[in-house]
């Protein structure tokens, strides 16, 4: 990290933010992030003093959505400006340079800032066949393990980093794994998501430049800030469902008054993510809010989790022709154990012998 | 295995699995029973009671006299229990949806806060009557293994329902797989114990008061 880089605040004030704007962009951040407001003070000194940290981004087997999400669903706004406060040494897609002069750049940020820079990834990591995902010639497995080595920490974002996503559906046929099946040795992050919010991503990073470590994580290497709470419990429509109003189909009276979406197949009881509290593109609105219902987009395995638009309490696949084929042979059966017991009782009946009194006298 | 990926597994194979062997063991134990027949009553009716079966089968439902001071426990606990237990059964909307995914029959579900009464009802239905049996030196003696198991395999649903919707104890998602499974394991010991009165018990009425009709005592 070059020591004579702006820090965040010279470089905010010289963009226009005011004080003001920057305190205010502070305590959002800290009320976001469940912290106490005295915190904001020490999250304002750390980020006045904070010298731009070098982030190496590296896109793997993704579809750029996560980095799409990041740079276009808001127009500039504090978090981008905070967002561009860090120096964004290597990304696909942002960077000007090419070719030899990118990966070139890469080496450079490791080399300067070994043991420091923030490595940030999208994308899985194909096992099955180091062909399926090049940079450069280098395998995404030899690059993931070449650039974790140096670095602070490993931020997984999106669901394809975090879990495997997409590519991991199955049959996963490139072998794909998320991040954390990999780097061991560092403390890895996962901001899951199909793609994640950008105010979680700002929120983590101020989090990280603040206290110089990763925010408070759940059992899934996530931050239980923004992932502790289920989309149903935080959801609007949650009182419809209480209710029992339910919209049951798109366009019908339900959906037009904005009834719960359970029966149109809403994951959000099983989905823990912020977007019913933070909401996209700077709190306009979510999934749910639009009438669709939630995917899951940000759990271990959504594609997998069964139709999208079908109840949680469904069942996944048609059990119609299981259950008449046991049905059928369950008859089958009674009517082999009828025959059995029929047989039985005909086979005593023939075995039975009659006693008379004679028989009886004569026994004595 | 995620708690996510063992709720697939409870929507997916494991509910295949579970209504299979229900589906299988039902029409087994029917054949069965009704192959097995009973004797032909060759003696001529003592009195002429057409629907007494089905008469029997409604006036057993209902309570008979004098139950309530020999076994109240047994008496309330036993209407609570069963009508809590169908009322968020057959009413939690959640649980219409399944039927509407294997039959698609559906039916106007109740606001979650009268499945929450009918389901605590319900528990605590069941705990006052395994209380009961423990405590009562006959019902003791008359309990078996199969009876705890039954109580054990009713009280489950109900119980990981409640901490599902509840968000009680543990994570919603492993609840939820929870939840799912122990009704799978109710399905798969329906036909095989006492469990079997569900499809059974209408049946077994009917065939006493018609058989108790013909000998002068019809209901």
């Amino acid at each position: 990290m070059a020591h004579d880089a702006p820090t965040i605040a010279e470089t905010l004030r010289r963009q226009g933010i005011s004080r003001r704007g920057f305190l205010k962009f502070c305590a959002t951040t800290a009320s976001l992030m469940a912290l106490p407001p005295s915190m904001v003070p020490a999250i304002a000194a750390a980020l006045e003093k904070a010298r731009r940290p070098s982030v190496i981004w590296l896109s793997f087997q993704e579809c750029t959505g996560c980095t799409e999400s990041l740079t276009r669903s808001h127009t500039p706004s504090i978090e981008g400006l905070i967002l561009e406060q860090i120096s964004l040494d290597y990304h696909h897609t942002l960077q000007a340079a090419s070719g030899e002069a990118a990966e070139a750049a890469r080496e450079a940020a490791m080399r300067e800032n070994h043991g420091k820079y923030l490595l940030v990834v999208d994308g899985s990591i194909p096992l099955g066949n180091a062909g399926y995902s090049t940079i450069a010639g280098i395998s995404n497995l030899d690059m993931l393990k070449e650039t974790a080595a140096g670095a602070a920490a490993v931020i997984a974002v999106g669901s394809c980093a975090a879990y495997g996503g997409l590519p991991a559906a199955l049959p996963n046929p490139t072998g794909a794994v998320p991040v954390s099946a990999i780097i061991k040795d560092k403390p890895v992050m996962n901001v899951p998501g199909c793609p994640p919010i950008p105010v979680v991503i700002t929120g983590v990073l101020a989090h990280f430049l603040t206290f110089a470590a990763l925010p408070e994580l759940d059992d899934r290497g996530r931050p239980k800030v923004f992932y502790g709470e289920s989309i149903h419990d935080r959801c609007y429509r949650r009182p419809f469902y209480d209710q029992g109003k339910f919209a049951e189909t798109f366009d019908d009276e339900g959906a037009r008054k904005g009834w719960c979406l359970f029966k149109l197949g809403c994951k959000g009881p099983v989905t823990y993510n912020a977007c019913a509290t933070t909401k996209w593109n700077q709190g306009v609105s979510f999934p749910i809010q639009s009438g669709h219902g939630c995917i899951g987009c940000s759990e271990p395995g959504f594609w997998d989790m069964g139709p999208l638009y079908k109840p949680l309490s469904m069942p996944i696949a048609p059990v119609q022709m299981m259950v008449g084929a046991a049905a059928a042979g369950g008859a089958i059966a009674g009517t082999a154990m009828a025959m059995r017991n029929r047989a039985a009782k005909k086979a005593a009946q023939a075995a039975h012998q009659k006693v008379t009194v004679d028989d009886l006298e004569k026994a004595k | 295995m995620t708690p996510l990926e063992l709720l697939t597994w409870a929507r997916g194979p494991g509910l295949s699995i579970a209504l299979a062997i229900c589906a299988f063991g039902i029409l087994l134990r029917l054949f069965e029973i009704f192959s097995l027949g009973r004797k032909a009553d060759l003696s001529k009716a003592r009195e002429h009671s057409p629907g007494s079966g089905w008469r029997t089968i409604l006036s057993r439902s209902l309570p008979p006299p004098g139950l309530m001071k020999r076994a109240p426990v047994t008496y309330i606990g036993g209407y609570v229990f069963h009508l809590g237990f169908a009322i968020t059964l057959f009413f939690f909307v959640p649980h219409i949806e399944l039927v509407r995914g294997l039959t698609g029959l559906s039916w106007p579900g109740l606001p979650t806060q009268v499945i929450d009464i009918s389901a605590v009802a319900g528990l605590l239905a069941l705990i006052a009557v395994l209380a009961s049996r423990l405590s009562n030196p006959v019902k003791r003696l008359l309990s078996g293994f199969q009876d705890y198991l039954a109580w054990l395999l009713t009280f489950l649903p109900l119980a990981t329902g409640y901490l599902a919707f509840h968000h009680l104890l543990i994570d919603y998602t492993l609840a939820l797989a929870l939840h799912i499974l122990s009704v799978e394991l109710l399905l798969v010991a329906l036909p095989f114990t006492k469990l079997f009165h569900t499809v059974s018990v209408f049946v077994s009425r009917w065939y006493n008061g018609d058989i108790f009709g013909r000998k002068g005592v019809a209901s």
